[in-house]
């Protein structure tokens, strides 16, 4: 009985264990499938490097890379923004910080992971753009440098949290070595607990960029839409996650307008993929 | 010469008093070794030296404490820490390479002239019985090197930094005999030029190297004499019990 028992639970644990693969698989097949019908109208070349996207002229223009640079853009803006505050707020977090504030600061950056992102889009669209707008002096203030601060606020928590961990898990005999031999409080920082805590620092800093490239409704709601290949970064730009959500409502099903948007999210899917695993690959490296 | 006098030295650890009452003179270019069981203050006093003990939470102390006739807590942290250099039970070489491991220290305290840091490095390699074992192979790695090699390591990083006094915490508690008897025979050929303090669990090994030796419980100094009069003839029973091993 007990035997029996034991199989029951044993078995049910590995299917449920393999079911997210399962579905994973599932949702990639799913996707290809719908998405490898676009190459039926237009070549991968002209999909990836077309410098037009008008789905819905005659006949259609599907080039995507105006949406690649957008959501790089944006991307790589957050990321000059989020990491070093995020780095240099774990450091203090972990190394400089009494107790007392250390807890505070770290209930306020979960708070900040727990904002919904739609709220986030939504203040950053009454305080934010305008402000962009009145600084810069142009003529709109949604740009994809709104984006990339709006973006930046979601990537910290997760920064400053793994950063956090990677740094509270370096040996505290590193440390006292480095004060042994006379080093001052920034020294041992800088020359041993940030290079020993690398790896999971780079890890860090991966899954916070993978959290921008995905989100969606944020930057749909402050970047400007605009598909067009943007020359600063203080233009309207259309990321590839506001492009699905905004048109995948007005697609008909079945055309090759609906095959982009499926093929839009095959590149996203092996975007945030590769992140994830060189994230994985830095992460695994530490232990 | 005196390097060190405490004088009626009390420490605590939050609620927990560590050291009691301490008066000790520690020599300079002697070897003071300190010995006693686990729980007894002889660490804790190790790490009162280099003030390492100030990381630790709720650390309070009393007394008088001097280096060179001044008192520790007037003395610039860093720069009393380049003067008392220390070496932790468990070799910990930073994750770099050989030559990375020794020229850190040096290099963090300003040197930036490349023949100066190659040649402390050398030196300091050569004064710790390492340069022979490692001098084809200074940019491996120092995790690939063996726990005694590594702690050989660990002592060139600290002569490196040219200090006067030479913490020692428990440096053989983790290494095979023949590795033991060459980081003796290294901290016996620094003595001409440093001050040594020793903390180890092994008693012969105090006899082997201390000229004096001290014995603490529980956080109290019961006896310092010469190693020779404490293992011979030592004045306290507790003393004789422990190195007799009736308890520790």
């Amino acid at each position: 009985m007990r035997k029996l028992k034991e199989f029951i639970i044993d078995k049910l644990i590995f299917i449920c264990g393999l079911a997210s693969i399962f579905f994973v698989i599932l949702i990639f097949l799913f996707l290809s499938k719908e998405a490898l019908a676009v190459f039926k109208y237009v070549s991968p070349v002209d999909f990836l490097a077309g410098k037009r996207w008008y789905p819905i002229s005659e006949p259609a223009q599907l080039g995507i890379l105006p949406l690649i640079f957008g959501s790089l853009m944006v991307t790589l803006g957050a990321a000059i923004i989020s990491i070093p505050i995020g780095i240099a707020c774990a450091v203090y977090i972990s190394e400089v910080a009494p107790s007392g504030i250390k807890e505070f600061l770290k209930a306020g950056i979960e708070l900040l992971a727990a904002i919904p992102s739609v709220v986030l889009g939504f203040i950053g669209m009454v305080t934010l753009v305008p402000w962009v707008k009145r600084i810069f002096g142009l003529p709109t203030g949604l740009t994809a440098l709104s984006g990339s601060i709006i973006l930046a606020f979601m990537a910290m928590p997760t920064i400053v949290s793994i950063a956090e961990d990677a740094l509270y898990s370096v040996p505290k005999n590193y440390k006292e070595g480095a004060f042994a031999l006379g080093a001052t409080h920034w020294q041992t920082i800088y020359r041993v607990l940030l290079p020993a805590a690398s790896s999971g620092i780079v890890a860090a800093v991966m899954l916070g960029i993978g959290r921008v490239i995905g989100e969606t409704m944020a930057v749909m709601m402050i970047t400007g839409n605009a598909a067009v290949i943007p020359h600063s970064i203080l233009v309207p730009v259309r990321t590839l996650t506001a492009t699905i959500a905004a048109e995948m409502g007005e697609a008909v099903v079945g055309s090759e307008h609906y095959f982009a948007l499926f093929a839009i999210g095959i590149v996203l899917f092996i975007i945030s993929f590769i992140i994830n695993v060189s994230a994985d690959l830095f992460l695994h490296k530490r232990s | 010469m005196v390097k060190f006098v405490a004088k009626d030295l009390n420490i605590w650890f939050g609620q927990v008093r560590a050291l009691k009452n301490v008066d000790i003179e520690i020599k300079a270019n002697e070897i003071l070794s300190i010995i006693g069981p686990s729980n007894s203050g002889k660490t804790s006093f190790l790490r009162m030296l280099n003030r390492l003990n100030d990381l630790s939470p709720g650390f309070r102390m009393g007394g008088w404490l001097g280096f060179d006739g001044e008192d520790i807590r007037k003395i610039d942290i860093c720069g009393l820490r380049k003067r008392v250099g220390m070496v932790f039970a468990l070799p910990l070489p930073l994750p770099l390479s050989i030559f990375e491991n020794v020229a850190y220290g040096v290099k963090m305290h300003g040197e930036r002239r490349r023949p100066k840091v190659c040649a402390l490095v050398e030196h300091s390699l050569k004064q710790a019985y390492l340069w022979d074992e490692v001098k084809d192979r200074l940019d491996v790695s120092a995790f690939k090197l063996s726990g005694g090699q590594q702690q050989r390591l660990c002592i060139a990083r600290t002569l490196a930094v040219e200090p006067e006094v030479i913490l020692f915490d428990e440096p053989c508690s983790g290494l095979d005999p023949i590795s033991t008897s060459k980081v003796e025979e290294a901290m016996l050929k620094l003595k001409k030029d440093y001050t040594i303090v020793l903390v180890t669990n092994n008693v012969k090994q105090a006899a082997r190297v201390g000229d004096r030796t001290a014995f603490f419980l529980s956080g109290e100094l019961v006896e310092l004499d010469s190693t020779e009069k404490i293992f011979t003839n030592p004045a306290d029973r507790r003393t004789d019990g422990y190195i007799r091993g009736e308890f520790g």
